[in-house]
């Protein structure tokens, strides 16, 4: 069955903190935000790509990318991709911030 | 005129040895080829990757129609030679072609071995051989649902990796207890099996196949305890049988295999044998280094070029299974005349067994981190002598944590030495192609030597060859690695750079100095930090998210992303207060797994991460960096208090020490010990440092290590109070401090400055004076962080919060 995608309000964007990830579990489904040092946030599932999983949540921030704290792969914030020489991806969400909420589209 | 040459079989033997003839003599022969398949010569070590979906066919093609044109080479493809007249030197096919033949080679490689049950000539069964196979397996795979593969070896786990690939259910049957048993040994073999059930194997072990199930085509297999499975697809993949019956039937001596002497010789004159149809020294090879190595010789021989013997093979295999890095060769058992160094980190599911016999390697079982497979697999073949190597340097390169081991590794090797075992590639052939061709790729360096083309094995190795052979041709200062790659700068110069021009925070560091990624890297980051907190010793602001993420966490990270909690116990020491209080918070949190630590404590593992604060305030105890970069802990023995042999206080010394240096943030981790007497129940010989209570006194050892690299500490001195004792710790902690790289442990920070330097600096008590007046600095600054994420709100909802939405 196709299902609808929807847009859900996850957390409030002055609460979010920059530097760290914050774990959201949405509909039992376990996400993971990041507000950047621009200001920009970004969420991605919370699932290191290594083969043996682990969380994103605690990595560490640099710019658009992450470092799997588990086992420190560099993946892109932007489309979910580990960076060479790795590879995997992680599945990324679409995210709004309207009026000071942000949402993402699940 | 030209002699002419006939070869029967068109596989990657066969025609590795014509490749090496043309090498030799390009115009030696007339060449013709039979080959019983349609396809030119392709590698047949690939086919899996085919089944996997990695690989095209016609990515595995080795030697195009074009290189047979190229090289004048006659091919005649799905016809098969008949007879051989020996008298006449002639040949005669399938299609009535005659051929008269100077040298004859039978290549004709083997088939796979079909198990001869009821059943088995059922539609639906299939070996795991040539390119038919793969096809036939793909085109199954669209129509059915259930597959089984017997035999649980290399050929049939890849065979069965490839069918789950293809959308298939796949039961593995195997005769044995356990998988690849000719190449693992248990622990090794039930890593792997553990990996491939979540990959989405089924295995069925022990189980003997009876009978083939079905009426036209395959339906299931029973076996001979009379339970059965379904299965739509059997892949036969219980091993090899040569190909042989056409020598048999024209007289030419076969045993198993056609028997070959030392350069391939039959026992008819004119007339060789090579690849898997030969048998040499009782052996039939089912791998492809050593037929190529008979390839080689048999050139030579054709081309009248005098060479030496072919004396046999020992062979190494891996599996190419994606998520499963294993390498195994030689002996994997043990015997009385064996020692066996393993290595088991089960955290990060590696294994390493290495088989020593007469103080040479005799076997190599490598799981999870095949890296050191190459040059363990030459020191094995080079039948090198270990005598005088630690356990360690022969397991390891170099260390874990620094990198540049395979560098290292390539700078040591000699130019003769292999690195394509296939294909019989040396370093100094590659290193030449690199430099006259001026080679930039793996697959370019393949190109022009065929090093890396066959198994793939070597490939880390050959990128190690490219940097190393470039890396001479680029300007001094492009070689010099910084500490990251987001800079040149060495450690030296960051921390320079920091005292001269007063920098304060890491972005600051890395904008004035000129980063390349802007916010840095997982790498530079920690260590800025802790270089900033180094120099600016009384008063920096830590910066959390620069640490590695323990640290930022304070608490250990496991692999499912859970954290392990481990409260303090000073010395090893504790009460029965303390362990109630531990065993109530056990079970208040549902602690999956207590456990006494290596360290003298308890862990409570699997705790969840927004449990942790909590914990932590009922604990009331400081969760005691078991992970940090910092001190761990002091182990002691019991000593003068209760043991009959102790001479000095050791648990006294050991809470002491570990109240003065706790929260100290040090270049890597830092253990110490405290043994009472030379008994050394502390271990004190392998920590970072180490006191060993005498009759009157203290010996301290320094830079020892427990670890990776197992190092045995240096004594330092001989004091006589414990004051004395924490000043020198004091010192050299601090020493080290402002000295090391970060990551860098004093095992080899000692080695690096030299005991003679370090144990002047500590002589000198003005120097002494000073260090610690740093270091009691230092430690001024340090807040109990447990306390502060329970007393702070801000702290707990950055770091230990999980929020959860629910939408209906």
């Amino acid at each position: 069955m196709q299902m609808t995608k929807v847009r859900i309000n996850v957390a409030d964007y002055h609460s979010l903190p920059v530097g760290t990830g914050q774990a959201v579990t949405v509909n039992g489904e376990n996400i993971v935000l990041f507000k950047i040092t621009n200001g920009d946030v970004k969420a991605v599932e919370n699932r290191s790509p290594h083969r043996k999983g682990g969380t994103l949540a605690d990595a560490l921030v640099s710019g658009n990318f992450i470092y799997c704290p588990v086992y420190d792969l560099k993946i892109s914030l932007d489309d979910g991709k580990v960076q060479a020489p790795d590879t995997g991806e992680v599945k990324t969400y679409h995210v709004e911030v309207i009026e000071n909420e942000v949402y993402i589209t699940i | 005129m030209k002699k002419k040459l006939v070869m029967i079989g068109n596989g990657m033997a066969g025609v590795r040895t014509i490749e090496e003839l043309l090498k030799l003599q390009p115009d030696g022969y007339d060449i013709t080829i039979f080959g019983n398949e349609p396809h030119p010569n392709y590698n047949r070590i690939m086919l899996s990757t085919v089944l996997q979906g990695d690989k095209s066919i016609e990515d595995i093609i080795m030697n195009d129609w074009d290189w047979y044109k190229g090289n004048s080479i006659q091919l005649y493809t799905g016809e098969a030679v008949v007879g051989i007249d020996k008298q006449k030197k002639q040949v005669i096919s399938d299609q009535g072609r005659l051929l008269d033949y100077d040298e004859l080679i039978i290549a004709t490689g083997s088939s796979s071995f079909i198990l001869p049950v009821p059943g088995s000539d059922k539609k639906g069964v299939v070996g795991f051989r040539d390119i038919h196979d793969c096809e036939m397996m793909i085109k199954d795979s669209k129509k059915y649902k259930k597959a089984a593969v017997i035999g649980g070896g290399l050929l049939g786990l890849e065979a069965a990796r490839g069918l789950l690939n293809l959308g298939m259910e796949v039961d593995v049957v195997h005769l044995m207890p356990h998988l690849m048993e000719r190449q693992l040994d248990e622990t090794a073999s039930g890593m792997l099996r553990k990996e491939l059930e979540n990959q989405g194997m089924n295995f069925l072990l022990e189980k003997q196949t009876a009978e083939i199930l079905g009426e036209e085509r395959v339906t299931g297999l029973r076996f001979s305890d009379g339970s059965e499975i379904q299965a739509d697809l059997i892949v036969m993949a219980v091993g090899i049988r040569p190909n042989v019956q056409l020598a048999k039937d024209n007289g030419i001596y076969v045993n198993r295999g056609v028997v070959v002497n030392d350069y391939m010789e039959t026992d008819v004159p004119n007339i060789y044998a090579v690849g898997e149809c030969a048998e040499h020294r009782e052996i039939v090879y089912g791998l492809v280094a050593p037929l190529y190595e008979q390839g080689k010789v048999l050139a030579a021989n054709l081309a009248g070029i005098p060479t030496n013997p072919y004396e046999g093979t020992i062979c190494g295999t891996q599996l190419k299974v994606s998520g499963c890095d294993l390498f195994s060769a030689g002996e994997i058992g043990d015997d009385e005349g064996t020692k066996s160094i393993k290595v088991h980190n089960e955290f990060d599911g590696i294994y390493k067994k290495i088989v020593i016999r007469d103080n040479m390697i005799a076997g190599i079982v490598l799981y999870g981190d095949t890296k050191d497979s190459n040059r363990l697999f030459r020191m094995l073949t080079k039948r090198e002598d270990i005598s005088g190597m630690t356990s360690v340097s022969i397991l390891e390169a170099s260390g874990c944590c620094g990198g540049g081991g395979e560098a290292g590794d390539v700078k040591a090797m000699a130019d003769d030495e292999l690195v394509c075992g296939c294909n019989g590639v040396t370093k100094g052939t590659i290193v030449e192609a690199i430099r006259t061709n001026e080679l930039t790729t793996v697959d370019e360096v393949g190109g022009c030597t065929n090093a890396g083309r066959s198994c793939g094995r070597c490939k880390s190795l050959i990128s190690d060859i490219l940097a190393f052979t470039l890396g001479d041709q680029y300007d001094t200062s492009a070689k010099k690695a910084g500490i990251c790659g987001c800079t040149t700068l060495s450690k030296d110069e960051v921390v320079a750079e920091i005292r001269a021009k007063g920098l304060t925070n890491v972005r600051e560091v890395m904008n004035v100095l000129g980063w390349s990624q802007e916010e840095g890297c997982s790498k530079c980051r920690p260590a800025i930090n802790y270089y900033l907190g180094m120099v600016h010793y009384d008063g920096y602001k830590d910066e959390r998210d620069s640490r590695l993420v323990n640290e930022k966490m304070h608490a250990n990270i496991q692999k499912d992303g859970t954290y392990s909690v481990v409260p303090r116990m000073y010395g090893g020491v504790t009460t029965a207060a303390d362990l109630k209080k531990i065993a109530e918070v056990a079970e208040k949190y549902n602690v999956p797994l207590v456990k006494l630590t290596g360290g003298q404590r308890i862990g409570l593992f699997g705790v969840n991460k927004d449990d942790l604060p909590a914990m932590w305030e009922d604990l009331g105890m400081p969760s005691g960096y078991a992970y940090g970069k910092t001190l761990r802990t002091v182990k002691t023995c019991v000593g003068e208090k209760f043991c009959r042999f102790g001479t000095q206080d050791s648990m006294g010394l050991g809470i002491q020490l570990e109240k003065k240096f706790e929260r100290l943030d040090t270049p890597h981790k830092v253990k110490m010990g405290v043994s009472a007497c030379p008994r050394n129940c502390a271990e004190s010989g392998i920590k970072d440092i180490g006191f060993v209570g005498v009759d009157g006194g203290w010996e301290i050892y320094i830079g020892g290590n427990g670890g990776t690299d197992l190092r045995a500490a240096d004594l330092l001195d001989t004091v006589k109070t414990k004051e004395e004792a924490l000043e020198i710790t004091g010192a050299y902690l601090q020493y080290y401090r402002e000295t090391a790289a970060y990551l860098e442990r004093t095992a080899p920070w000692s080695e690096r400055m030299g005991l003679e330097h370090v144990k002047e600096v500590l002589a000198d008590e003005n120097m002494r004076k000073q260090l610690n007046e740093r270091l009691d600095k230092t430690l001024e600054r340090y807040n109990e962080p447990w306390q502060e994420a329970i007393q702070d709100n801000g702290i707990k909802e950055k770091y230990y919060q999980i929020r959860s939405v629910t939408v209906e």
